[in-house]
């Protein structure tokens, strides 16, 4: 290659994660521009591209460089100038439209924002945030559209539900129940959309302002309307404040063109073909895992086995008597079991929802109905799965069966001495132990680890397989890639650098498969070896149909497992075994079937400040169907009868009810948000003692967490800190005098723990405020460093800070506002286990369950704890907190260092629920909370240890509760065995 | 209280191999040493690759933070390896405590270890509080003189190696002279009875020329610094060989030193008096403490100074006066007020280009890293700043395009 001559062509080069893009220039005007999926394909694409750019080129020389994250290893291997893609965006836009204050490019993987006004600033999006045109493909294969219909499903939308913006795993978890429950597409289609608006603004922006005018850029940007609408809106600008213009696809490629003709590295297309073409294969294959397969031999023998485990089918049209039927309306697919008296599958249906599993299961009745005949007569029917309610009102079928059982009671008919039975469906995985002939362990899926069933499936699509196809290509891999196991949006990152290191589809597809059951046993299982499991492992659920993820699980533990020859049908077949107790069935007639219609639409529900997004769904005859309730409110019940004691009530209540006065000195404002959900009632008095009126913010709101989301500097903190920026605003919009959040490294010491710190993000969040929100510059803030144990020293702190910034005081009044401040504090935590003893008196009484959903004092907040408690009350629990019980046991005995106030508390609370056979206990887990990583394991071995189910519940922005729901469900339903 | 740990014996010093986690290469190699010549068999582990991830995940729990998973990872990977007789080796793990989730690392060793099958392998915590009881791994007090130094040689050997990497004619030399000095520094510690203050400033002074007289190109390189979480920031393993990969890309590395975060750690101690009014007792001593390393900091600031060729470290009680207005000098837990002081520290002193690396989720870096970014911008419109997460799976690509992305705007 030869260098630095003058030359008018230059070309520019962007591969990114999906689609690479090519630009040819001569003096500055585009003479060719290409823009194409790579499938993965990084090196063959580049070369295809490069040939067609041929006959523009000839033989003259041009300049050249590369961009994209998926041209890294390219550019370092055939010797091309890189530029990075943020850069060369900056650069282009820099020289086409100056007049830019900020532009938003969004590709397959990566989300940038680029501010231009005062200093230009490039940002990319966080490790958590990532896969924004990914996400967007993979929600048009869950709607079973594709990516234009979708966006033209969008602009059609009335309302907008929200979804959990952190990230396309949580996204995912959002929208699967709302299709199941039959929302709209058109509004799902504009709230996915949303998802990714919110998602770039708050994640990126971080809470410096867009002003116009702004570029929007890159291929999802310019290709849905819906998107830019979205954004748009959301920002409030015009069309004129924030175009897309016609390069938007191609603005990496040809800023790299410009890139390239400044740095004047220059080739002809023989050469620059040559230089690929010689590194085509040129991949590291360090890092690799083994081979599932050695030899085809070993493949048969694997095959050979698996077939053993087949059920017994009989023709239906041969066929008379009676006959049950199971559905499992699953997350992404719908399954059907019809059964002979014997237990013999007569019809069996496994397909994907595409969206809408109403009209599946219309469909498959109508089919089925005209199979049976007269001879055939439907004496029982169940259901199970996500959408077990929906369909059970739709079609009239009789039974509801949880999941868990339906599973349990198929595996058990199929290996009576299961006692290890794994489903990896398309959205969750659940694993159960079974010891004397019932269920001994549940455990589910937290909201990281969702969706690694259907992932597979969406990925094999994007590449242009068919899951079948992609499946059987890994079986044969050489050296599958490591794609890691935190999450799918992990996954599909690591898959970007796999193929920047030349992996074919086979070790993608061998990888993901080994992804996911990694992903099963140590982050859902939490096993290091086969013995933990047991000795009969059955595995089921459509993802097990997947030869390579069946081998992979079997190589991970060293020990062969069965799969029945129906996994996928698992649920639908326990559903009909369940159903064969039943004699005459109330499911939908052949004729009211002809007749059947079904309508839904979306509303929000004013029962109550929650304000939860309703969708009503109304079948033929006027029958209705509402979800996305939180509490009964939302079905239209009144609660004729007493409500059950709820802790989390009566807490909420005594902080709503604290009385301010009129203050002669002013007002404080106090956000009721992380530690403040316990030191309320100190603070609270501390300030009206000293003559201050107090405000104090309101319970949060979905509300809430927007109005502050827009300064939150890191998406990975919890979402109990991320709401706190609400707090703020609404304080300030109140017009207080000041707003008090002390910083508390050290938390109340109740003298029984190793220590008594407050996590990192309790002690400092003040400080990341005070930096963060611009509101703070307009009201004082106050976040003093104060000991809580020592009231004396306390006073001393106090004296100085308070004389310091908010007027004149003598020692003796505060000394005397801190006496009163703390005989508060006992008042109110002696007044929370004084209800919690009277609740637990109350159950025993009424012979109810009772539930410690325990996590930390702000968890009973409703928004960030979405209601669960409310849901348990719903479900017949009596609920306590975990500092309404724990002075009930002994200090639990842990493995590790018990220095957390409110984690030494769960701990004991932990060993209540131990040592009392009718108290449960439910651990709430907010995304992000690092200490929780430790807890867990700990709050798990304390209730295990004495024969205990352990229910874990992740929670973040996530408002659906439709995973919750199956959570306590299971555990209802193992508790009944 | 009921002892629920192995202790390391006496005994066991006799033919046990101590394994010690790679977390700062060259200051570590250099405490090993010094640790062997008071009868310890140590060895640093010095293995890479994705098995270390793989077997931390398979036995810590996935949500628990990168670094934990890392040395819990390296640790059983070497008990697995075959290279080690298990009964005949002890783990040790460095501590600090405070209230982060760090410190239950070492619980979460113990943890991972009875998963494994090694519950019966002692782990001695090595923390200057001496919690534990270990009858074979006592500091005395000319050991602990000799770590200390170990510590100031160490931060001086990796400054000077970084600064003069980028720019070596023949490749591998400062880090070769820099491996050269640590061997001769140990035995040199060793041999001799009392260390004499006198010699080491001297061996400052030699040190110094020894790199000045490496023969380097003139070019004009961006710096780089890099802060953040002591694991991630110093580690080549938690950091995917950070320094490397800024050193391939053409830029100077600076990481400021051990003796900071050491600092850090007793002046934390000195704020919980004058905050809370925690301590009291120990308050004098430790203020001696910390006057007495800062006299020491400030001798090497002057013998770099006097020479001239190089750059020094920061003064520490500059690098604290530099948060001010920033955040409070109570946010202590993890690397807390210290990590926002080192990137005003680094802008301070002319490297405007930082990256601040942390494990993913890392609770205290919310606040005192990506939750400092928009004040420090602010103020220092000048500053290019990246973030970057690590976690087992995170992958290097993104993790090597943002900070090319820092790097084509790096001043």
């Amino acid at each position: 290659m030869t260098e630095t001559k003058k030359t008018p062509y230059s070309l520019g080069i962007d591969i990114g994660s999906t689609t690479a893009k090519v630009v040819l220039t001569k003096n500055g005007t585009v003479v060719f521009e290409k823009y194409e999926r790579h499938m993965s394909q990084v090196r063959q694409k580049t070369l295809e591209l490069l040939g067609q750019i041929e006959p523009y080129i000839t033989d003259n020389e041009f300049t050249v460089a590369l961009s994209g994250s998926a041209g890294l290893g390219l550019a370092e291997a055939a010797g091309i100038p890189f530029v990075q893609e943020v850069f060369a965006t900056g650069e282009l836009v820099k020289e086409l439209c100056p007049d830019t204050s900020a532009v938003i490019e969004l590709g397959g993987e990566d989300a940038k924002i680029i501010f231009f006004d005062g200093g230009t600033d490039e940002r990319m999006n966080g490790t958590c945030a990532g896969g924004t045109g990914a996400f967007i493909d993979q929600m048009a294969t869950l709607l079973d559209v594709t990516a234009d219909e979708m966006d033209e499903l969008s602009l059609k939308h009335s309302k907008t539900y929200p979804i959990a913006s952190r990230c396309g795993v949580f996204a995912k978890t959002d929208i699967q129940p709302l299709l199941n429950q039959g929302a709209r597409k058109e509004d799902v289609a504009a709230s996915i959309y949303q998802a990714v608006v919110n998602q770039t603004i708050a994640g990126l922006a971080q809470g410096r302002k867009i002003k116009p005018k702004v570029l929007f850029l890159g291929g999802p940007l310019y290709y849905c309307q819906g998107l830019r609408d979205r954004f748009r809106e959301t920002l409030g600008f015009s069309e004129e404040d924030s175009p897309c213009p016609e390069y938007a696809r191609f603005a990496v490629a040809l800023g790299a063109a410009i890139y390239a003709a400044r740095v004047g590295h220059t080739t002809t297309i023989g050469n620059l073909i040559d230089s690929v073409n010689k590194n085509i294969n040129v991949g590291t294959v360090s890092g690799r895992l083994p081979a599932l397969f050695d030899s085809e031999e070993e493949y048969r023998e694997f095959s050979e086995r698996h077939k053993r485990a087949s059920v017994k089918e009989q023709n239906i049209s041969a066929y008379s008597g009676n006959a049950y039927l199971g559905i499992d309306c699953g997350s992404t697919t719908t399954k059907i079991v019809l059964l002979s008296e014997d237990k013999k599958i007569l019809y069996s249906f496994y397909d994907s929802n595409r969206g809408n599993p109403v009209e599946i299961v219309k469909a498959q009745l109508e089919k089925i109905y005209s199979l049976t005949g007269d001879r055939i007569k439907i004496c029982g029917s169940a259901v199970t799965g996500y959408g077990e309610e929906l369909i059970k009102h739709a079609f009239g079928v009789d039974l509801g069966i949880v999941e868990t059982i339906a599973h349990y009671t198929a595996a058990k008919y199929f290996m009576p001495d299961v006692d290890f039975i794994l489903d990896i469906g398309g959205q969750d995985i659940k694993c159960f132990k079974i010891k004397n002939g019932a269920i001994d362990s549940i455990m589910l899926n937290e909201a990281c680890s969702s969706g690694c069933g259907s992932f597979i499936e969406t990925f094999a699509k994007s590449m242009g397989y068919s899951i079948d196809e992609f499946a059987k290509r890994g079986l044969f891999s050489k050296a599958p890639v490591n794609l890691g196991s935190r999450c799918t949006v992990f996954m599909n990152s690591s898959v970007k650098q796999s193929q920047r290191d030349g992996a074919t589809v086979e070790d993608i597809s061998a990888g993901l498969s080994v992804s996911v059951v990694k992903n099963a046993i140590y982050k859902v299982i939490r096993a290091a070896s086969a013995s933990e499991l047991g000795e009969h492992i059955v595995v089921q659920g459509g993802t097990f149909y997947n030869d390579a993820v069946l081998r992979a699980f079997e190589l991970e533990l060293s020990r062969n497992v069965i799969r029945p020859a129906i996994a996928g049908l698992m649920g639908a077949y326990g559903a009909a075994l369940c159903s064969m107790k039943l004699e005459q069935s109330s499911i939908i007639t052949p004729d009211a079937l002809k007749d059947f219609s079904h309508t839904s639409k979306s509303t929000v529900c004013r029962g109550c400040t929650n304000n939860c997004h309703l969708t009503v769904n109304i079948f033929s005859g006027g029958e209705k169907f509402i979800s996305g309730n939180q509490c009964e409110k939302g079905l239209g019940i009144t609660n004729a009868s007493e409500p059950l004691p709820n802790l989390h009530a009566f807490k909420r209540d005594y902080f709503s009810s604290l009385e301010s006065r009129d203050g002669a000195r002013g007002t404080i404002g106090i956000p009721l948000a992380l530690g403040m959900y316990e030191l309320l009632p100190l603070w609270h008095t501390l300030f009206s003692e000293l003559g201050f009126k107090v405000v104090v913010s309101d319970l949060s709101t979905k509300r809430t967490y927007e109005k502050g989301q827009f300064s939150i500097p890191s998406d990975t903190a919890c979402y109990p800190a991320k709401i706190m920026h609400g707090h703020i605003e609404e304080l300030a919009e109140k017009g207080v005098d000041a707003i008090f959040y002390p910083c508390l490294t050290y938390n109340i010491d109740e003298k029984y723990s190793d220590n008594h710190y407050n996590c990192p993000v309790v002690a400092y969040y003040s400080e990341l405020l005070n930096g963060n929100m611009d509101t703070l510059a307009n009201t004082k803030f106050l976040y003093p460093y104060l000991n809580i144990n020592n009231k004396r020293e306390l006073v001393r702190e106090l004296m100085a800070y308070l004389n310091e910034n908010l007027g004149s005081f003598k020692r003796s009044e505060i000394s005397r506002a801190v006496k009163k401040a703390f005989a508060k504090y006992d008042e109110y935590m002696s007044a929370v286990k004084r209800e919690g003893e009277s609740a637990i008196d109350y159950a025993r009484a009424q012979g109810k369950r009772i539930m410690i959903l325990a996590g930390r004092p702000y968890h009973i907040d409703p928004e960030i704890g979405h209601g669960i408690d409310k849901l348990a009350a719903s479900l017949g629990f009596v609920v306590v907190s975990e500092d309404s019980v724990y002075h009930l046991a002994e200090p639990a005995r842990v493995a590790v260092l018990n220095q957390w106030t409110y984690h030494a508390r769960l701990y004991r609370a932990a060993r209540f629920a131990a040592e009392n056979a009718d108290v449960q206990l439910v651990q709430l887990v907010s995304f992000g909370c690092g200490v929780d990583a430790i807890t867990t394991d700990e709050v798990r071995t304390i209730l295990e240890s004495s024969g205990k189910f352990y229910t874990q519940i992740k929670i973040d922005e996530i408002t659906n509760l439709g995973a919750v729901k199956i959570r306590l469900r299971s555990l209802i339903g193992a508790l009944e065995q | 209280m009921e002892k629920t740990y192995i202790s390391f014996t006496e005994e066991m010093k006799k033919d046990y191999t101590v394994l010690i986690p790679n977390m700062l290469p060259m200051h570590f190699e250099l405490i090993r040493r010094v640790m062997k010549n008071y009868g310890l068999h140590a060895e640093l582990l010095q293995t890479q690759g994705q098995k270390i991830k793989d077997t931390g995940l398979k036995y810590v729990h996935n949500d628990t933070c990168y670094p934990a998973i890392l040395v819990i990872g390296q640790f059983i990977d070497a008990l697995e390896s075959g290279k080690y007789d298990p009964h005949k080796v002890a783990l040790i793990l460095f501590q600090t405590g405070g209230g982060c989730r760090a410190s239950n690392y070492i619980n979460l060793l113990r943890k991972a270890l009875a998963k494994a099958g090694y519950a019966y392998v002692p782990v001695i915590s090595f923390s200057l509080a001496g919690i534990e009881d270990h009858p074979g791994f006592k500091l005395s007090v000319p050991m602990l003189h000799r770590l200390m130094y170990a510590i100031f040689y160490a931060d001086l050997l990796m400054s000077l190696r970084n600064q003069c990497r980028t720019y070596e004619l023949r490749k591998g030399e400062s880090e070769e002279l820099a491996l050269a000095w640590t061997e001769r520094l140990s035995k040199e510690m060793k041999h001799e009875k009392k260390l004499s203050y006198k010699r080491v400033k001297e061996n400052y002074r030699l040190i110094i020329k020894d790199f000045k007289d490496i023969p380097r190109v003139e070019k004009k390189c961006p710096k780089v610094g890099i802060v953040g979480e002591i694991f991630v920031k110093y580690s080549p393993l938690g950091n995917n060989n950070l320094e490397e990969f800024l050193v391939s890309e053409g830029a100077e590395v600076v990481v400021p030193g051990l003796l900071d975060f050491c600092l850090y750690c007793l002046y934390n101690y000195l704020m919980d008096t004058k905050l809370y009014g925690i301590g009291k007792a120990k308050e004098p001593i430790l203020k001696l403490a910390y006057k007495f390393l800062l006299g020491k900091q400030r001798d090497l600031i002057d013998i770099i100074n006097e020479d001239g060729n190089f750059d020094p470290p920061t003064p520490f009680d500059h690098t604290v006066s530099l948060i001010s207005g920033y955040l409070g000098i109570g946010a202590k837990m993890g690397e807390g007020w210290l990590l926002t002081a080192e990137m005003l520290e680094l802008a301070d002193k002319g490297v405007p280009n930082i990256v601040c690396t942390q494990p993913f989720g890392c609770l205290p870096n919310h606040i005192c890293g990506k939750g400092m970014m928009k004040p420090i911008k602010e103020k220092n419109p000048n500053i290019n700043i990246v973030a970057i997460d690590y976690d087992a799976g995170a992958t290097a690509v993104n993790q090597e395009n943002r900070i090319k992305l820092m790097l084509a705007n790096s001043k």
